[in-house]
Order: structure tokens, then sequence, then C-alpha cells
């Protein structure tokens, strides 16, 4: 499905990951584009932060709506988009390349291998 | 990240995800799946929040050529009878009873304390009957108020769920329904309606809006809205689109237009919402007397208007609070609430409304506002954010 790459791995919450060296590269879903409509602003973390698995990172604020965005993995933010400050309709126009948010050297690898496949994604945006 | 969560701003009981509940469909909600509206539950509506432009260009359209709204979620009630404008003195804070027929008025309807009940268009038909357009979320409210204050004076009909309502909103929106009324319409002043035909349909079109343009809202009998719909959209100049309520909303913020709900509800009174200009205190209403009282006191609380500071980068979204943090720490340093916040996409930046403390209501008064845990630096600035010229 070409609008769910399928070199990708994916959360539950509609981000998607891509290895990147050590680092993970995070972004949100076509799906969650979808939902959010016209994006105006990300709010992101700075380099060095470190984020908790399921906790709060950033914000991203459409025209009408505000949402959490949450880690999908523990680590070090290694890496921000900062195109998207000045930029953040490149999370529309581009989710899975110029649109991404960060990248996360995970601490558990092991929560790597617990991220969905691609057709575990397709499955649950499915019965969203 | 999060999508279950309500949208912060201008749609009560909104969800951008939820289970398909037993929503309310307007007449043109096919359509608006064929044209790939994106749906939301808006007040229990399944309603556009956008269409495949998206917002941003949906609101440039507005400004730049013209848009059409389905707003048929909103309430339309007739009241009528030979007492009939005993009865609208009564309910409204602006000169609507005494008004010429054919004219479209706005008010407020208040409570004994001068609490806002909602606001909405009077229309006068004649001295006999009046026709009225209320909130979407104030509908069984509005009836309510009205059979409780009025049964004895007047009788109501409400024709909500029989009525379809289209708004064409625009620089382009004169001409785009002027043609297919037949060049009937274009002499149609503001605030004011008249009986129509529009492509063949029967409509009440009034010279009224929620956009800050020019413009008409066209309301018809549900059978006809998809044929009146169908017929305006593809006569639609280029560069006009289908709008949906992201727009609607980030257009009226823009033009200062108030939102029930977010900029006005029970607890404030139109004279703290800067509608003073719709209160007509030199006679007898419901509420009258309480904002005469307020009015000789002076106000403690006032709506403005803000701007964020331009590198703060963030939107202050409606219940956010105005704090001042040289007070003692806790909730006594919230001093205010912002009422409705949205980026400024034609006027640019970030733009809101909020109820602050009146010695802070001067144009330039710097505020600070807690977004999300942020302290924000905003300006207060006086009159509407975006002006058409």
């Amino acid at each position: 499905m070409s609008s769910y790459p399928t070199d990708l791995r994916y959360t539950h919450d509609h981000e998607w990951l891509r290895a990147a060296g050590t680092a993970w590269r995070v972004g949100i879903t076509q799906f969650a584009v979808d939902q959010l409509g016209d994006i105006t602003l990300v709010e992101l973390p700075r380099e060095g932060d470190l984020v908790t698995k399921g906790q709060r990172f950033g914000t991203i604020e459409s025209v009408k709506s505000v949402s959490d965005l949450y880690a999908p993995v523990s680590g070090k933010v290694t890496a921000i988009n900062a195109k998207l400050k000045d930029a953040p309709e490149l999370v529309n126009s581009e989710p899975y390349a110029g649109g991404w948010i960060i990248e996360i050297e995970p601490t558990e690898k092991t929560e790597i291998d617990e991220l969905l496949s691609p057709d575990a994604y397709v499955k649950h945006v499915a019965e969203q | 990240m999060s999508l279950s969560r309500a949208p912060a701003s201008a749609a009560p009981g909104a969800v951008l995800v939820s289970a398909d509940m037993e929503r309310k469909r307007t007449p043109l909600w096919e359509l608006h799946k064929q044209h790939g509206a994106r749906l939301i539950d808006f007040g229990g509506w399944d309603l556009p929040v956008a269409y495949t432009a998206g917002t941003i260009k949906e609101h440039k359209a507005v400004r730049e050529a013209v848009g059409l709204f389905d707003v048929s979620h909103m309430g339309e009630v007739y009241l009528r009878g030979p007492r009939v404008r005993e009865a609208i003195e009564l309910l409204t804070t602006n000169a609507v009873a005494s008004a010429p027929a054919g004219k479209a008025v706005y008010t407020l309807l208040c409570r004994p304390s001068g609490g806002v009940v909602d606001d909405c268009i009077f229309y006068k038909r004649s001295d006999t009957e009046f026709f009225v357009i209320v909130n979407a979320s104030n509908v069984a409210k509005d009836l309510a108020w009205f059979r409780e204050h009025t049964h004895s004076l007047c009788e109501i009909e409400d024709v909500s769920d029989a009525t379809a309502l289209i708004a064409v909103q625009g620089p382009k929106a004169i001409a785009l329904v002027d043609r297919l009324a037949g060049g009937t319409l274009g002499r149609l002043t503001s605030f004011t309606f008249t009986d129509a035909t529009v492509a063949g349909v029967p409509c009440v079109a009034t010279r009224t809006g929620y956009t800050g343009e020019d413009g008409f809202e066209l309301a018809c009998a549900n059978a006809d809205a998809p044929a009146l719909w169908t017929a305006l959209i593809d006569n639609l100049p280029p560069g006009g689109l289908p709008i949906g309520l992201g727009a609607r909303d980030s257009l009226r913020l823009e033009a200062k237009l108030p939102l029930y709900g977010n900029d006005l509800d029970d607890d404030h009174t139109p004279l703290e919402a800067g509608l003073g200009w719709a209160v007509k205190l030199d006679r007898e209403f419901i509420g009258a007397q309480a904002l005469r009282e307020q009015k000789q006191r002076g106000l403690a609380t006032q709506l403005v208007g803000f701007k964020i500071a331009d590198d703060a980068r963030a939107i202050a979204r409606h219940g956010y609070a105005v704090v001042d943090r040289s007070l003692p720490a806790g909730e006594a340093q919230v001093i205010g609430t912002v009422t409705s916040g949205a980026p400024g996409i034609t006027v640019g930046g970030s733009i809101g409304l909020a109820y602050v403390p009146v010695a802070l209501a001067q144009a330039g008064t710097q505020l600070t506002i807690d977004c999300r845990g942020k302290d924000i630096p905003a300006t207060v600035v006086s009159g509407k954010f975006y002006k058409r010229t």
C-alpha cells in the first residue's frame, strides 16, 4: 500500500520509524496527517533530550486541533527536523520524507522489535 | 501521537476519530462524501471539517474568491402572531421588533442576569412574523427559552429539521448568487433578506455571513438543498471552493465574530463581550436591568483580541489561562481565560480572544498566556484582526 511504506516500522499511535545509522528517524503516518488536516505548528524537543516510551516529546498543531506526540521508544534525541519550525506543512506534503520529526537513539533495542510491521499497521488503521 | 483527543477549539463534543455513532446528517452529506470531505462529529452532527483542499487553502479561497458552506446544522425558527412584536421585544437586546420588514438584525438573547442564552440573527418578515437562525448547539435551549418566556404571545414553529442553509461567502459571492437568481439579488443590501429563486430553488436569501466577507446565506427546503449546492459548485468561478468547519472558525475569528460556547456563554454579558452595539438599553427586555446596572458600575472583565509574539510560535486555544506570574503561586495567578485561538491565516501570526480584567484591556497591553505549561507573551490588539477593504 503506497501510503504506508513497507520499509518502515509503525506504532498504534500513528507514528513511523526508519533506521538511520544507530538511531531511528520518527515521523507521523499518512493516516495521522489525513486526520489532522493542515499542520501549522510542530513543537520539538531539543537535541540531547531524553525521551521515554509512551511519554510526550512534543506537540503537533493543526488549525483546529492540538495533539501530543508520544515517544515510540525510549532513548536520546540525536536530531530534530529544524525545517519544521518555518515549514510545518512539510509534514502534510511529505510525511515520510522531508516531514520527519526527530531521530532517537534507543536505549532498549527490544523496544524496536515490539513495533508494528507494515501489515500489522495497515490492519490497525483499517480498524479505526 | 494521540488522535483521539478533542480538537482544542470551537468544536464542542468533537473528536477526530471516534466510533461512528448516530450522528445527524445534513441533506448534503452524500455530496460531501463525494467531494472527499473529512467529516467530524460537531455537536452530534457529521460535518466536513475540511474538503480535499485543506483548511488553509479554503480560508484563502473565501478571502480571495468565494466559498460554499453547508451550515444546515443551524436552527431555524418562526415566531408568529398578532402579539409577536411584544415577544420579540422581551427576548432580544437589539432593535429587532421595531426594524423595518425585510431587515436582518444581529442580537443577543439574555438571561435576567445579563448572561447570554445565545446570539442569533432575526429576520423580520412583517409585524406579525419573524424568522430566526440560531446556533446548532443551542436549538433545544433556545426553543425552551422562547416557549418559557413568550408562549402566550406568539406561535413558535421550529423548522430546523426541514430546512437546509448554505452560505456563499467571499468577494465573488454576490456575482455567483445573483447570476443563479436571474439578476434579482445583487441589489439586496447588507443585513436585508428576501424570498428568492436561486438555480430554480425557492430560498430565503439573506445578505449576511460569518466570515468577514460579503455574501449570502440561502435557506431552503432539505429536499432542494442538493440541487442548490450542485448548481453553486458547478458555477463556482476560478478559485472557488467548498469550505469546512476549520476555515469557518479561522475566518470568523479574524473578523472577530464571536462563537457561542467559546466567546459567549451564560456567565458573560454582551457588554463584557464587546457587543454593546447590539444592546439597546433604552427599552425593557430580559436582562436589561442587570445590563444597565453593570454599565453603571463599570465592567470588571472584558473580551479582548490578542496577538501572540511572532517568535513564540504558539497557538493559544480555548480554555488556556491568562496568567500574572507576579501574583502568589497557584490559582491566584490565573487572571483571565482564552476563549478562541487560531493561526491568522490571512492576517499572519497567531491570534485569539480572551476575557481579561478591564485594567489589561487596553490595546498594547502585554499578556502572558499559559500554553500547555509554557508561558507565552501576547499583546492586546483593538478592533478586528481582519477588515475587508
